[in-house]
């Protein structure tokens, strides 16, 4: 049989992983401090100002990649579960628990930013609307995972039953992202879809694009290096991490 | 196969047996429904308008706390006396028993809750269909509620503060059948037709049925491990 020339299964090894993501980390840091300073630039100065909603629209460039990046996560995080609790992958248990605090962060900041934007929009730091309300429920999936984590000493049976946890949230994922268009409330339609072109100017559309990547970017460099270090602590009586620690431990 | 219904029957009687021999712990159950309904009114006051339009709301979220309440006891006592180590080691599937065991804890605290609604949601201020909707939800609903608690006392089992933890994990899950089961009295309300909040509602017992007892039995597993 021939051997494929990338090995995948090679970084799901600790050690293996471990040199990985040590070479990976500065270029996805580096690369979201690019983005995050080229977003900002094209978000704040040189798109325009809305025709309806003034300047209170560019809250969206960080809202939205937040909005995304914290459902994307969360589903991520269970398949890294389901890896975990299926296949008894150590580096995938590792994985999922270093997500949840980064999905966490972006839940809340996509709440935080639309409760800002929702004040001069519409005129309320908060509705109990269908969207607002899953997202929020979303927040609560996070703190229910990383609770029960942090419950279980056991790590190896802490990352087993924080695994089911997660794949019992995963159902409410769709209703979140559904949720506009199933409850037509106050929150608006999405404006960005795969299928059609998006339904607003071009600067802006970069702007959001820049800052996605930049979350995107951010999220796998601060994810990498939370399970880096928890990787360390778990295996820290492993041959592989006192020759990384130059032999003292 | 009649090996395995004679252990679901006598698991089933056996848990009930339990149940009315400590009549209070349902009781208990029954009592803090009724009790934070009735709250309620004293609370946001008497105006029956009002109250009427609280009342699904107040009630099924009352349910979910009665419901909370229980969940503790579900498999801790089991745990505690070492019957649930000897559950596991049978030969029977884990998920069908797990399920047997949900059935009995269902008969014993959410079905006194449907029988009891129809009296709270008279003191409302809720008229005769809306008060049959309300049933028709809570019979729906409460077997959720059973199941998917379930699901989070399994994880919590043995752990010091899993009653508390027991709550942050279960109610995000409980925001479906919440939404719906309140859904289906607020139509019938306004006038229009629960049908739909209610065959989601049942869509959705189907759904935590086929997979819920999975994730109950692997949860013992783990922890018991």
């Amino acid at each position: 049989m021939a051997q494929p020339r990338v090995q995948w299964f090679k970084f799901s090894s600790p050690p293996n992983f471990y040199d990985l993501s040590g070479r990976l980390i500065p270029w996805f840091g580096g690369l979201a401090a690019i983005l995050f300073v080229a977003g900002l630039y094209v978000g704040f100065v040189v798109a325009p100002p809305d025709y309806q909603q003034g300047d209170s629209y560019r809250i969206m460039f960080i809202h939205v990649p937040a909005a995304w990046m914290s459902m994307f996560l969360y589903v991520l995080m269970a398949v890294y579960a389901a890896i975990g609790l299926i296949w008894r992958v150590k580096t995938a248990e590792v994985m999922a628990k270093a997500i949840a605090p980064t999905g966490a962060l972006f839940a809340f900041l996509c709440l935080w930013s639309g409760a800002l934007w929702g004040k001069p929009t519409w005129g309320t730091y908060w509705v109990w609307d269908a969207r607002l309300t899953s997202q929020l429920i979303l927040l609560f999936l996070y703190l229910g995972y990383m609770a029960l984590h942090g419950a279980i000493e056991d790590r190896q049976r802490a990352a087993n039953a924080s695994a089911v946890l997660a794949l019992a949230g995963v159902v409410n994922v769709p209703i979140i992202y559904f949720s506009v268009v199933w409850w037509n409330t106050l929150h608006q339609g999405a404006s960005i879809t795969v299928t059609s072109a998006p339904t607003m100017e071009t600067v802006m559309f970069t702007a959001l694009m820049l800052m996605t990547f930049a979350c995107w970017t951010y999220a796998i460099a601060v994810v990498l290096w939370r399970a880096r270090l928890e990787l360390l602590e778990r295996e820290r009586r492993a041959k592989w991490v006192l020759e990384r620690m130059g032999g003292k431990a | 196969m009649r090996a395995l219904l004679n252990a679901l029957l006598s698991l089933l009687r056996r848990d009930l047996l339990l149940a009315v021999r400590r009549r209070q712990d349902a009781l208990v159950v029954l009592g803090f429904f009724v009790v934070v309904v009735s709250l309620f009114p004293l609370g946001v006051g008497p105006d029956p308008q009002l109250l009427r339009s609280m009342a699904p709301g107040v009630l099924w979220v009352s349910a979910l706390l009665a419901t909370m309440l229980s969940l503790e006891r579900l498999f801790a006592d089991d745990f505690r006396d070492g019957s649930l180590e000897q559950l596991l080691l049978t030969p029977q599937p884990l998920p069908l028993l797990v399920l047997m065991k949900i059935l009995a804890h269902w008969l014993v605290t959410g079905l006194p809750l449907v029988l009891i609604s129809p009296l709270l949601g008279m003191q409302l201020n809720l008229d005769g269909t809306e008060i049959a909707v309300l049933m028709m939800a809570l019979l729906l609903g409460t077997p959720i509620l059973s199941l998917v608690g379930a699901i989070g006392a399994g994880l919590t089992l043995g752990l010091r503060g899993g009653g508390v933890l027991i709550s942050l994990l279960i109610l995000p899950l409980y925001v479906p059948a919440l939404i719906m089961g309140a859904g289906a009295v607020d139509a019938v309300m306004y006038g229009s037709s629960p049908d739909a909040h209610l065959s989601l509602l049942a869509a959705l017992l189907i759904f935590t049925l086929l997979l819920a007892p999975w994730a109950i039995a692997a949860a013992l597993r783990i922890m018991l491990d």
